[in-house]
Parts: structure tokens; C-alpha cells; sequence
């Protein structure tokens, strides 16, 4: 008889990527030496026109374009035959084209021909010197804030999780707790600063607390209506199979408000960098907040851009993990968003 | 969410042989907000150890509450419902539910979904080897893998059939099972349906309300009256199976039930 089932068992479309490039670079001639020439392009105009100031890395910068300009030209034309990065790399194309053609335009309007006034707009050497001599700055400030999130971040979520299962399990916890999480939950975290920096023994657990309260309510919420949006159904059958609590808990309840939980890890995350930053600037001496905030203090606006490339970097990389994570523990579920 | 009641699970649980039903002058109401509405009114209903009972009446007249009482998922407001003597005090693997719906978890996989009444006991390690077979029995080896979305709807059904099976089940509790499956599948599940229940001898509950099911699949077909549901009358079909749905005795005894549902045909 199974043989008969086969072909009643329905295959998952093919998921569509948000990333797919239309995919002209492969049918434009050349298309490939094309991006690469983008990129020499940049370095020319890097190297061989004056400008307008004093930057000790333009000759750097030129040469590193150059260098990918080169790669790109190579690689490019030949990545049918490179594999799985063969493959990315060509889906990246256009993308890289247009990168170069920004940096073309930036370069122009800042140290060329000073477009743009100067302390505030400075051009994309400038930012690379930042990366090269402010490196151990910089870099601690980013494991600073990492460690300073990741701590709040942890204890929020997990405090979130099993004070959102317990809502939505026991009517006496749900009782006691919902009132007070209907009053205080909507509180953006950012109005306990003032609060939690005298009440705090040091600005560091003041900051902590204050990322774990950002990162908790959106995570309580969603967990709890996981919980109690799972199919009573599902409740039931597990009953008359013979399952405890504990197994009704960890079995059924868990697992049916996984998909909701994400989304509150997602928001809560979002939350959570809104709150460090902000902490950092005010009271924290150290992290990426207090350094973008120190540069602007000395009116250093590349170490600020470089500060913010970083954090995008770093907000947008835990974003993926998260991301990552969901794909593993909900495979089950259809039509996922792809990060 | 009411207690789970823990009890010894013998070999003599485990063993397949039908368990004998007795509900006494079991009535039943629900809370409609505030209001009582009767669904069950002094029903009486005996299924002897290994037969073959349904229950036929129209849609909403509680035939799905009988089956819950029956399951332990609710108490009686009163009346008594016993198994082989005991009272039924709560839920119980010897006593399994197969809904309408397949209610399958959707995050665990077919053999996954098959596994939990073993998995919730304790059972998996001493007793795994008999998830394959009760796939194997149920056609859906080759699928021991698929997640619930991946599955047909006669598929997801046979999952469940073989999620209640793998516990050896001493009354089988089938609430509409197929109800929501295509014609032709339907067909196929009906005959399945009688040779697992001949395979295995447990006692079977079905509740329908097509009137062809239950002639074919039940030795005795119990027909209920519009809500509050009271017994109305019962047929007995001793021809054999597997029953064939042109054989002109159930043409019969189809316009006999239909004629007390009062659509004359």
C-alpha cells in the first residue's frame, strides 16, 4: 500500500531567496571584468586626482581597491567553476558593482573636490585609517558592549520564558503577574535609566538590568500567548496517551509556542540594542555607545562612522544567529523568512 | 487543566483484548454563560469486550461529549461510566481518542508523533520496536521521517490511527475520524479501519453521522435523538465483513435508520 501513498506525499515547493540576483551580470558580456574595473576605477580616482586635505591612508585605500578590483576582475568571469563561493560571489555582483560606484561618488565629493564640509563628511580613508590606528579602541569597545548585551540579553530572555510559560499555565500566576506586566511592560526601558543608575550598585548592572527589562517583556508576552494560543486539542491527546504535566509542559506547551517565542527573542533583540546604546552614552564608560559618544565629544566624525559600521555589523550578525537558531529548532514549520 | 491521574500499567493493560463499556444513566450539560444546555439526557450504552458500536445522530447532538466522557477528559455531571467494572476517573492509554482532526504535532515527525504515548510513559526504550510496526500496519513506513505538513489527509488520519494503535488500546474511541477525508479515501480507511479492529480485537466506539459508515463498519449502530441526546433506537447488522455497501440487506437497513433520523428517503 505505500508504495500507492508515494505520490500522494506532497514536496515543499523550493523556498524562494530574497537575496537571488536578477542575474543580467551573467548575461552582460564581460560583466564580471566589468565590477572589476569598477573597482581599479576607484582606485585611479583614489590615487591620481589632488584633494582637499590631509589623509595619510589615501595611498593605502587606493591600493586596497585596487587589490579587490584585481580579485574581482579574476574571480568574477571564472566563478562557474568556483563552487558554492563561485556562486555567491556572482550573486553578489551587481551589489559589488554598485558598492564601487558609491565609494567612486563619495570619494569625489568629500576628499576631491569637497563637496560636502569637511570635519563632518570625511571620505572613506579617513574611516580606514580609523580601522587601522584606533583598532584596540575600538575593538574593546565592541567586546564591551557584546558582553555587556549578551549578559542582559540571556537573563532577560530566559527569565522571559519561563515567566511567559507560567502566565499562560497556571491561572494563579497569570493572576498576579498579568496586571502588573499590563502596567509596567509597555514602560520603555529607557525611562528606568535615571532610576536604575542610582539604585544599581555599579552603571554596569544598572545596564544589565535595563537590557534584561527590554529584552524580557517582549519575550514574557509572546511566550505567554504561544502558550496560550496552543491547540487544546493537542493538550488532549497527550492527556489520554498518559503524559504528567511536566511532559504536557515540556512536550507540548514548549514546542507549540516556539514560533512565538522567536518573535519576542527578535524583538526583544531589537529592544536590547536601543537600550545599550543609549545606556552606554549615558553612564557606561565603555561599549560602542560611550565611543560613539566620546568621538563626537572630540569632534573625531570618522571614528563615529567607523563606530557605526561596526555596530551595524554587529547588531545585523546577532540578528543572523537568532536567525540561524530559529531555522535549526522550527525546520518543521513552512515558509520561514529568510534573514 | 485538570490532574493527570497516574496508574500501574500492568502486561495485563498492555494486552490487546477488548474492554468492556458500561454507561449508566449518564447525563451531561454545558456551561453556556451561565446558561445550562443539556446535551446528554440518561444515556445508556453497553459495548461488550471486542465489538463493534457506532454511534449515529445528527451533527451537534453530543455524540463527540459521550466520547470525552468516555475518554476521561471530562466527568459526568451524573450518571456512571465504567471499564470491565472500574470507574473512569480520568484519561487513560487503555482508552484512546481519534478525532476528526488528526491533531497531529506538527513539530515532531510521523514516527515522532507515533512515539509520544510510549515517550509519555517511559515505554520508548523497553517498547520502541513497536512504532514500526504499528507504521508498518498502518501503511506508513516509508514515511516514518515526514513532518505532518508533508502528509496527505488520509495520511495525517493514518498517523493517528497508528499513534493510538502503538499503545494497544483496549477501547478504540474513533470521533468522526474520517469525516474531513475525500470520498475515495474514505472508502479505503472504512476497510482498513475493520481489518485493524479484527487484527487487533480491541473494543471500537464510532461516532458518525453517515449512516452508510456505521452499517459497514459496526455490528450495531446506535442512533441518537436531536440534542439533549437520548437513545432512539438500535440495529443490529450481523452480516460479515468485509461488508459491501450495495448488498441489499444494508440498502435495508440504510432506509430503516434514515427513516428514524425522519428522512424518508
Amino acid at each position: 500500500m505505500s508504495g500507492s501513498l508515494a505520490g500522494t506525499l506532497r514536496h515543499d515547493s523550493t523556498r524562494a531567496r530574497s537575496g537571488t540576483s536578477p542575474g543580467w551580470l551573467s548575461r552582460i558580456r564581460w560583466g564580471g571584468l566589468l565590477v572589476g574595473a569598477v573597482w581599479l576605477a576607484l582606485a585611479a580616482v583614489t590615487l591620481h586626482l589632488p584633494e582637499d586635505g590631509d589623509f595619510p591612508y589615501t595611498t593605502d585605500f587606493a591600493i586596497g581597491t585596487a587589490l579587490i578590483g584585481g580579485l574581482l576582475a579574476v574571480a568574477l568571469p571564472l566563478s562557474a567553476s568556483l563552487g558554492r563561493f563561485g556562486g555567491r560571489l556572482s550573486d553578489r555582483g551587481p551589489w559589488l558593482a554598485v558598492l564601487g560606484l558609491g565609494l567612486i561618488v563619495w570619494e569625489l565629493v568629500t576628499a576631491k573636490f569637497a563637496l560636502l564640509p569637511m570635519p563632518f563628511f570625511p571620505p572613506p580613508q579617513a574611516i580606514v585609517e580609523v580601522f587601522f590606528e584606533d583598532w584596540p579602541k575600538l575593538g574593546g569597545s565592541t567586546v564591551n558592549s557584546l558582553v555587556l548585551l549578551a549578559g542582559g540579553y540571556l537573563i532577560g530572555a530566559g527569565i522571559g520564558f519561563v515567566l511567559g510559560i507560567a502566565i499562560g499555565w497556571s491561572r494563579s500566576v497569570g493572576y498576579w503577574a498579568h496586571p502588573v506586566l499590563r502596567l509596567v511592560g509597555p514602560l520603555p526601558a529607557t525611562a528606568w535609566l535615571p532610576i536604575a543608575f542610582f539604585v544599581f550598585p555599579s552603571s554596569w548592572s544598572a545596564s544589565t538590568f535595563l537590557v534584561a527589562l527590554a529584552t524580557g517583556f517582549p519575550v514574557t508576552v509572546l511566550t505567554w500567548s504561544g502558550v496560550a494560543g496552543a491547540n487544546k486539542a493537542y493538550y488532549d491527546v497527550a492527556r489520554t496517551l498518559g503524559a504528567s504535566q511536566t511532559f504536557l509542559i515540556r512536550k507540548v506547551a514548549i514546542p507549540a509556542a516556539l514560533p512565538h517565542v522567536f518573535v519576542g527573542l527578535f524583538m526583544g533583540l531589537g529592544g536590547s540594542f536601543a537600550v545599550l546604546v543609549v545606556a552606554e552614552m549615558l553612564g557606561v564608560k565603555s561599549g560602542l555607545g560611550w565611543y560613539l559618544q566620546w568621538a563626537q565629544g572630540w569632534a573625531a566624525y570618522a571614528n563615529m562612522y567607523a563606530a557605526l559600521i561596526v555596530m551595524a555589523l554587529m547588531c545585523s550578525g546577532l540578528i543572523t544567529v537568532l536567525f540561524r537558531l530559529r531555522d535549526r529548532l522550527l525546520a518543521w514549520q513552512k515558509g520561514l523568512v529568510q534573514w | 487543566m485538570v490532574g493527570v491521574l497516574a496508574r500501574p500499567h500492568g502486561p495485563e493493560a498492555a494486552t490487546a483484548t477488548g474492554a468492556r463499556l458500561t454507561v449508566v444513566d449518564v447525563s451531561h450539560a454545558f456551561d453556556l454563560r451561565g446558561a445550562r444546555l443539556p446535551v446528554l439526557e440518561h444515556v445508556d450504552l453497553a459495548v461488550a469486550p471486542g465489538e463493534f458500536v457506532a454511534l449515529l445522530g445528527p451533527s451537534g447532538c453530543g455524540k463527540s461529549t459521550l466520547l470525552r466522557l468516555i475518554a476521561g477528559l471530562e466527568p459526568p455531571d451524573s450518571g456512571t461510566l465504567t471499564v470491565d467494572g472500574s470507574p473512569i476517573i480520568g484519561p487513560d492509554p487503555s482508552r484512546l481518542l481519534v478525532f476528526q482532526d488528526p491533531t497531529l504535532y506538527p513539530w515532531r515527525t510521523v514516527r515522532g508523533n507515533v512515539a509520544l504515548g510510549l515517550e509519555a510513559r517511559g515505554l520508548l526504550k523497553a517498547q520502541g520496536a513497536r512504532i514500526d510496526e504499528a507504521l508498518r500496519l498502518v501503511g506508513l513506513a516509508d514515511f516514518a521521517d515526514a513532518y505532518p505538513h508533508q502528509l496527505s489527509g488520509g495520511m495525517a488520519q493514518r498517523t493517528a490511527v497508528a499513534r493510538a494503535l502503538v499503545n494497544e488500546p483496549r477501547l478504540l474511541l474513533l470521533d468522526e475520524p474520517l469525516g474531513k477525508l475525500d470520498a475515495l479515501t474514505r472508502l479505503a480507511m472504512q476497510g482498513e479501519l475493520v481489518r485493524l479492529w479484527q487484527k487487533k480485537g480491541f473494543s471500537a466506539l464510532l461516532v458518525t453521522h453517515d449512516v452508510e459508515e456505521a452499517l459497514v463498519l459496526a455490528a450495531r449502530v446506535i442512533v441518537l435523538s436531536d440534542r439533549p441526546s437520548r437513545i432512539r433506537a438500535e440495529i443490529v447488522n450481523e452480516a460479515p465483513y468485509p461488508r459491501h455497501r450495495d448488498d441489499p440487506n444494508l440498502v435495508r437497513l440504510r432506509r430503516e435508520v434514515l427513516e428514524i433520523l425522519g428522512h424518508v428517503a
